[in-house]
């Protein structure tokens, strides 16, 4: 079976250092492939270059070299709305100001299915709605965004994602708002679209211990380049880590399912936890 | 209900509208006459020099339309420009975008362009290149990365305008004043009868801009995600705000070519329009058309009666109710931006 998602030697770097946040990064000669089924996670320090990954694999940027493939056919040749149809993204926040309704948003992914249409179909209405029920959001839906808390928000539009029925569904740091029970609850839905809807998923996450816990592999970044690909017992080693993130860590395992847990050793006050 | 059925009950509530309003202002004016006469003139049955027949057919029918084709065509820009800046303070006259086609104006009156048919797409067309001029002004000076920042966006607005503002008083001061014959009157908005060549010319451009826009209504409503968001969504947004843009630009260049820069009306007119229907674009935009000419008509009805048999700019009327709608939106805007 091919791949879905290609990387082939690929490297991009801003044409300016920006001063934005995650401006001025780059990528060099990164390659990997996502195949079809699997929870693949892209993890690293700020500024390792997941942003620009994720951009380059959604066409925001050009790759300067190299090459990103989708089912073998290389992205830049594809229109917007058949990459849009293939992979979907959720963002980590929802943008401010954003005055639309939950279900306006929703159906707002129904967009690349038809993108000629003025109105949306009955069944485009159906899809948004059953997408919001996946989610818990359906009670939401006249509401306007803005009013829901981070939680909420968040799930609103991983239903928005869900609604483009794509085959790639990418996450982009979906915890990072969030408390405790959400985190929980979205490793709960990642696993869930995997398993029933077939999805494909990458997860592009500075938390280490969600992708150890929900991705069939891992990849690496550190500045711009692939350190280490393969499972979260490979990838997360702490000699690996410390060497990427700068800090002491005590890699262990989760007692309740055997994944790699990993946590700065404190260095002063006693270090590790146990 | 679905979007599409709230659509039309509203097109059909505004053309009801519309209508009512129109009627009122074929009625009523400064010559004293009496329905029966206007019903006869509009019916054909008064003679063709009759007063009542030169009054209502010639004078105030076409008006009526000029009135109703430039709110409907400026309340569609204010939506389109509101959609691209994501921020509903953004206007034609906000953001200088009509002094720009006013500048436009001034040089073509200049080279002598009147208001015959011929002459008119002349003039329209140089008001159209002054307000992309200015519009591509205000983007380039309030364009950061991560987006238009609504100080800078109304700042650069507020720049843009007093540039062009000064420049069409240079233009006035430098010229023969004879022959920018009712300049300021004009530059202040006004409605004069216009010729039905002329008429049937900004009708042709004000819809061409409007289709433009409507059919990029629904793009407009991704584009509120985010520039990033909307390409993942598969929107080819340099292609969307490059056409909608132009369209918004030329809209605002016709009716200023046609009846002076009106401030305003692509403020206040979205505005209300958002309080019944939502932010829905495909929604606003074709009521906009026709929530823009009932506005306009009804202020330029008013302009005309208010202090007969004078005649007030209508400009003026629309600043008096732009003014405080402007002011209710930065305050409401800022709370929740801060």
């Amino acid at each position: 079976m091919s791949a879905l998602v290609q990387f082939a030697d690929v490297g991009f770097a801003y044409p300016r250092p920006e001063r934005s946040r995650e401006g001025g990064f780059s990528l060099t000669g990164v390659s990997f492939t996502i195949e079809p089924g699997e929870v693949f996670g892209v993890i690293g320090p700020n500024s390792a270059g997941k942003t620009t990954l994720l951009r380059l694999l959604t066409r925001v940027v050009s790759a300067a070299h190299g090459e990103v493939r989708l089912n073998g056919r290389p992205i830049a040749r594809l229109p917007h709305a058949e990459l849009a149809r293939q992979i979907a993204v959720v963002p980590q926040d929802a943008p401010r100001p954003f005055p639309f309704t939950v279900e306006q948003l929703v159906l707002m992914g129904r967009y690349p299915h038809g993108p000629g249409r003025f109105f949306e179909t009955e069944d485009d209405r159906a899809l948004a709605a059953a997408a919001m029920d996946a989610t818990g959001v359906r009670h939401l839906a006249p509401l306007p965004l803005e009013q829901l808390s981070g939680g909420e928000r968040q799930r609103a539009m991983l239903a928005r994602a869900l609604a483009q029925e794509p085959r790639l569904l990418v996450l982009d740091e979906p915890t990072s708002h969030l408390d405790l029970r959400y985190q929980a609850e979205t490793a709960a839905i990642i696993r869930r679209v995997n398993t029933e809807r077939g999805m494909t998923v990458l997860l592009v996450s500075h938390d280490l211990n969600l992708a150890a816990e929900v991705c069939d592999r891992l990849l690496l970044l550190a500045s711009g380049r692939l350190a280490r690909l393969g499972p979260p017992a490979e990838v997360l080693r702490r000699e690996m880590l410390e060497a990427v993130f700068g800090c002491a860590v005590v890699v262990e395992l989760n007692p309740a399912t055997g994944r790699p847990v990993v946590q700065v050793a404190w260095p002063e006050g006693g270090g590790v936890r146990r | 209900m679905s979007a599409g059925r709230r659509l039309a009950l509203a097109l059909s509530l505004l053309g009801l509208g519309l209508a009512l309003v129109a009627a009122l202002s074929l009625f009523v004016g400064s010559a004293a006459l009496s329905p029966g006469a206007v019903a006869r003139a509009l019916a054909g049955r008064a003679g063709g020099e009759s007063v009542e027949s030169v009054v209502t057919l010639q004078l105030r029918l076409p008006r009526v339309l000029a009135a109703a084709l430039a709110g409907g065509a400026l309340a569609v820009a204010g939506v389109a420009f509101q959609g691209l800046t994501r921020n509903p303070l953004a206007e034609p006259a906000v953001l200088g975008v009509s002094s720009g086609a006013a500048f436009g104006v001034v040089v073509a009156q200049i080279f002598g362009l009147g208001l015959s048919a011929l002459q008119a797409l002349g003039v329209a067309s140089f008001a159209f290149a002054g307000a992309l001029l200015a519009a591509g002004g205000v983007y380039v000076i309030a364009v950061m990365p991560g987006g238009l920042s609504i100080q800078t966006l109304l700042l650069a607005g507020v720049i843009v305008g007093i540039f062009f503002t000064s420049a069409i008083t240079v233009l006035i001061s430098l010229v023969d004043f004879n022959r920018l014959g009712g300049v300021v009157h004009w530059l202040l908005g006004n409605l004069t009868p216009l010729p039905t060549a002329s008429l049937a010319l900004f009708a042709a451009l004000a819809l061409a801009g409007f289709w433009l826009i409507l059919r990029h209504a629904r793009e407009l409503n991704l584009l509120a995600l985010g520039e990033e968001a909307a390409v993942q969504l598969g929107v080819d947004t340099e292609r969307l705000k490059r056409r909608v843009f132009v369209a918004a630009a030329l809209l605002t260049g016709t009716v200023v070519a046609f009846t002076g820069p009106i401030g305003f009306v692509g403020l206040v007119v979205p505005h209300l329009l958002r309080g019944v229907l939502g932010q829905d674009n495909r929604l606003l935009v074709p009521t906009a058309l026709l929530g823009g000419g009932i506005f306009l008509l009804a202020a330029d009805t008013l302009a005309r009666n208010v202090v007969a048999p004078a005649e007030l700019s209508v400009g003026v009327v629309t600043s008096f109710c732009g003014a405080p709608v402007f002011v209710y939106l930065l305050r409401s805007r800022y709370r929740a931006a801060l």
